[in-house]
């Protein structure tokens, strides 16, 4: 059935997934379709591990799909002379390819426990940085404060605005006012669910100053895609100073009937 | 015409009408071909029920792409729906469409296409039996499909708009009416819908399970089933125990959504100004039962076509199926993992992190069983003598793809790098590879395959080869891109993402996407041509078009009423190709034993 002509086709048509599935991966970060820039300390040990997973899977499926090439192209019935092999299987085999991955994935699985402890269980012993409540549409932020207690008169509060000092533990006090909601910095590899009735903590400490996006990763409703924020990292003297700055005017607009004339004055 | 339906007609009226009464042709009609007990009819039913909604949710893929390339521009054709917004998508109408996508395609297409269409049309006639063990029972579990249609088919055009709270409707959106448009009746009637599915799988399951245990012809050990019965026996274990974990969480965020009970959402809980509920529930709970449910599902989704596909590949490489039992077995333990992991699409939940490690750890191990199998199945080829059927060529396509979709899954199942890439469009190109590329393309090789036993013709095969050169390129340009928008944390179910400063560059990979996309449904035209005129004007088949071995190819084709001519006995497995000595390359089940092949066999062991 079929001439041999199709069998090349065809066998080629198979070999062109290996082929172009790599050379996607080669080609995508040079146009910066690739890990974003990462900006975290922890961050360098979930992207290694990334690429430890792309390697392996990618010699498997390299391997695995050139095979079914090479098998589709040697033992097309309009090439191959004489009937096929009788043959109902390998007890070697078998246990070959049964062990072997069974072992891999075993390591893989030990191997990466540590990262995960470091970035979801380790909680560094601190009074969080600052409280982020998460509502349809907005990032709610709450800064403790000079007392460093969240929830006294000296609470700082701002909108979708987060400012961040480089180089330190940062505890993040997660929450949610309505709905889920998932707290996303792509640039610092993190990301927690931010769930009604609930106190997550989250942690990361900056290694560089910038803006970043605050993205939200889980479905909050129709204005999903504008849950926008953007997290600045700055030197500890310009945080501190922008905390200052900010808790004055937050002061100066207090009385609401001056809200307008205060930040014109600013 | 000679279609199941016409010569069940026949035989209907030759057996069932005395001559002396009048013939009740609308009575008749109706008890043959719409209201029929034989599991041939209804299987072609739940065939074409769910082609019709494959093409749904295929056009609403569409629309949701249109979105992604080109953001807030003018919708061709479909724009006419949103005249008052001067053509345009509203960002909740974006939202519907991929809840609405992902439902009909999961709930309406995939399970009752798999277990629905094949398992019923395939059951009795692979194990030799003259129909399912419950007939009625089968009827319903079709006609309780029809409530569904209904109810999700109705959820369109009621105020709000068809459900937007993704297929997975976590609470407390969910479960608040005023969260978002579209969660309020639209919402109501998708859960409502998603029961009445819950009963038909439920049904559909129950006579699976009794037929495959106890109507198996003389003969026919569970050691001699084919793969696609044994698929379908566990996928139907997997439904029995699962559903009802998804039926009563349905029914407890139809309670929190009408009654006022607080089973999903923490007290004082308010949303868009709007109490949700009497409060005391947790939102983690939902998860927890929807995926006790949903991730099992996944393997109901990929094992059937599992079994078919190793059907097909062992007949078009005329060679027996490498390592059956551990084929079996690892079925078996995916199904067995398939309980202990739904914890993975939980990681960044809230949930106990130090429960991620051990659900991670089980998730790793289930990619051991699909491992076992894809070396199989390459053992399978290796040594045959391939035929490039269309069917084939599906069948190898699903192979293929499934190594893509089955190895990207441990980037997902790795904790830490899933913090990265979780509800990023990484895992939309996982699941796209395993049930897209994977299932749809092994339910093609099923279709091209069976066509000639379920209509007594052949499917044009040329025609067949383009749809399939068109829909494998196609298929790869949508899908393949994925992967890399979502190494860079391209996030899913965004209308808009383009005004992120990461992502702001992505717009033409995604119009690229779209443009493989719009080719992959159009690509379907020739699919559903080639189907039509195949069923009325293909070439004649025969009863074993493909010389295969398997028990249905010795009925005839279609079979009538009671499927086989007399009782079928079987004398071996079903993948026994190419024997040594055996006067043919293929000695069916039903061939009384040869001497010389048996001593071949024997000594082959």
């Amino acid at each position: 059935m079929g001439s041999r002509l199709g069998g090349i086709f065809w066998s080629l048509i198979f070999l062109a997934v290996p082929v172009l599935g790599v050379a996607t991966f080669a080609v995508a970060p040079s146009y910066n379709i690739w890990l974003p820039k990462n900006v975290s300390e922890h961050g360098p040990s979930i992207d290694s591990l990334f690429m430890f997973i792309l390697a392996l899977t990618g010699v498997v499926f390299v391997v695995t799909e050139v095979l079914l090439f090479w098998f589709l192209w040697k033992y097309d019935a309009a090439k191959a002379k004489g009937p096929a092999t009788y043959i109902h299987g390998s007890h070697t085999l078998e246990v070959v390819w049964t062990i072997i991955p069974a072992a891999t994935l075993l390591f893989l699985a030990i191997y990466q426990m540590n990262t995960w402890a470091d970035v979801k269980m380790r909680r560094p012993a601190m009074s969080p940085t600052v409280e982020v409540v998460a509502r349809q549409f907005e990032w709610r932020l709450r800064y403790p404060g000079r007392d460093n207690m969240l929830g006294t008169r000296d609470d700082l509060f701002l909108t979708n605005d987060l400012h961040l000092p480089v180089d330190e533990d940062i505890l993040i006090q997660l929450k949610s006012m309505d709905v889920l909601h998932s707290f996303f910095l792509p640039n610092f590899r993190i990301k927690q669910d931010a769930v009604p009735g609930m106190k997550i903590p989250v942690w990361f400490k900056a290694t560089e100053t910038g803006a970043f996006d605050i993205v939200c990763a889980e479905l909050c409703g129709w204005g999903h895609y504008k849950m926008k924020g953007r997290v600045t990292i700055e030197s500890r003297a310009d945080f501190d100073r922008w905390l200052e700055e900010t808790y004055a005017r937050q002061e100066a607009t207090q009385p609401a009937s001056e809200d307008i004339t205060a930040s014109a004055a600013d | 015409m000679s279609t199941v339906t016409a010569s069940t007609l026949s035989q209907g009226t030759a057996t069932t009408l005395p001559p002396a009464r009048k013939p009740r042709p609308v009575a008749e009609f109706l008890s043959t071909y719409v209201f029929s007990k034989d599991h041939k009819v209804i299987g072609l039913q739940f065939l074409f029920s769910t082609l019709l909604w494959f093409l749904i949710g295929g056009l609403l893929a569409l629309a949701v792409r249109w979105q992604i390339a080109w953001p807030w521009s003018d919708v061709p054709v479909l724009g006419k729906l949103f005249a008052q917004q001067g053509g345009q998508m509203s960002p909740e109408f974006y939202t519907m469409l991929f809840t609405m996508h992902a439902s009909v395609m999961i709930f309406l297409v995939i399970i009752p296409i798999l277990a629905g269409a094949f398992g019923n049309f395939l059951i009795p006639l692979m194990i030799g039996a003259d129909d399912m063990a419950f007939p009625t029972l089968n009827m319903l579990s079709y006609w309780f499909m029809w409530p569904a249609f209904l109810l999700f088919g109705a959820s369109f055009f009621v105020e709000g708009g068809a459900a937007s709270g993704g297929w997975t409707s976590y609470p407390p959106l969910s479960t608040n009416m005023n969260s978002s448009p579209g969660m309020g009746m639209g919402q109501t009637l998708w859960l409502l819908g998603l029961t009445m599915v819950g009963i038909s799988s439920m049904l559909g399951s129950v006579n699976y399970l009794t037929t495959i245990i106890l109507m198996r012809a003389p003969g026919m050990t569970m050691f001699r089933l084919p793969m696609t019965i044994w698929a379908m026996f566990i996928t139907a274990i997997l439904q029995a125990f699962a559903l009802p974990v998804l039926t009563a969480a349905g029914f407890m965020q139809l309670s929190d959504r009408m009654l006022g009970t607080g089973f999903f959402s923490p007290e004082g809980n308010i949303v868009n100004n709007a109490l949700t509920g009497s409060g005391g529930g947790q939102p983690l709970l939902w998860q927890h039962l929807f995926w006790f449910y949903s991730h099992p599902a996944v393997y109901i989704m990929i094992l059937p076509a599992m079994g078919m596909v190793s059907d097909i590949l062992t007949t078009f490489a005329r060679k027996p199926l490498f390592g059956y039992r551990p084929m079996v077995y690892s079925i078996a333990g995916i199904a067995g993992l398939g309980f202990i992991v739904w914890g993975h699409h939980m990681f960044m939940s809230g949930m106990n992190p130090a429960l991620g490690v051990t659900f991670m750890v089980s998730t790793m191990m289930i990619a051991l069983p699909s491992a076992v199998k894809t070396f199989n199945w390459l053992g399978t080829v290796w040594g045959g003598r391939i035929q490039f059927t269309t069917s084939m060529l599906f069948a190898l396509s699903f192979v293929s793809m499934f190594i893509i979709g089955g190895l990207s899954g441990i980037f997902m199942a790795a904790t830490p790098v899933d913090i990265f890439i979780h509800d990023t469009y990484f895992i939309v190109a996982h699941f796209h590879y395993v049930l897209f590329a994977g299932t749809a393309m092994g339910v093609w090789a099923a279709i091209y395959f069976w066509f000639p036993k379920m209509f007594g013709r052949t499917m044009n095969e040329f025609w067949g080869k383009v749809h399939f050169f068109l829909t494998f390129i196609f298929l790869n340009g949508t899908f393949f891109t994925m992967h890399i928008l979502g190494a860079v944390g391209f996030p899913r179910r965004l209308a808009d993402a383009y005004h992120y400063e990461t992502f702001h560059h992505l717009q033409p990979l995604n119009a690229f996407m779209t443009w493989c996309a719009i080719g992959m449904v159009a690509t379907q035209v020739i699919f559903a041509s080639n189907f039509f005129w195949s069923m009325f004007f293909g070439p004649i088949a025969g009863r074993n078009p493909w010389n295969s071995n398997t028990l249905e190819w010795t009925a005839p084709s279609p079979p009538g009423h009671g499927n086989f001519d007399f009782q079928p006995v079987v004398h071996r497995g079903p993948y026994e190709y190419s024997v040594p000595g055996a006067d043919k390359d293929h000695l069916m089940q039903t061939d009384p034993p040869n001497a010389l092949a048996a001593a071949a066999a024997a000594a082959a062991h």
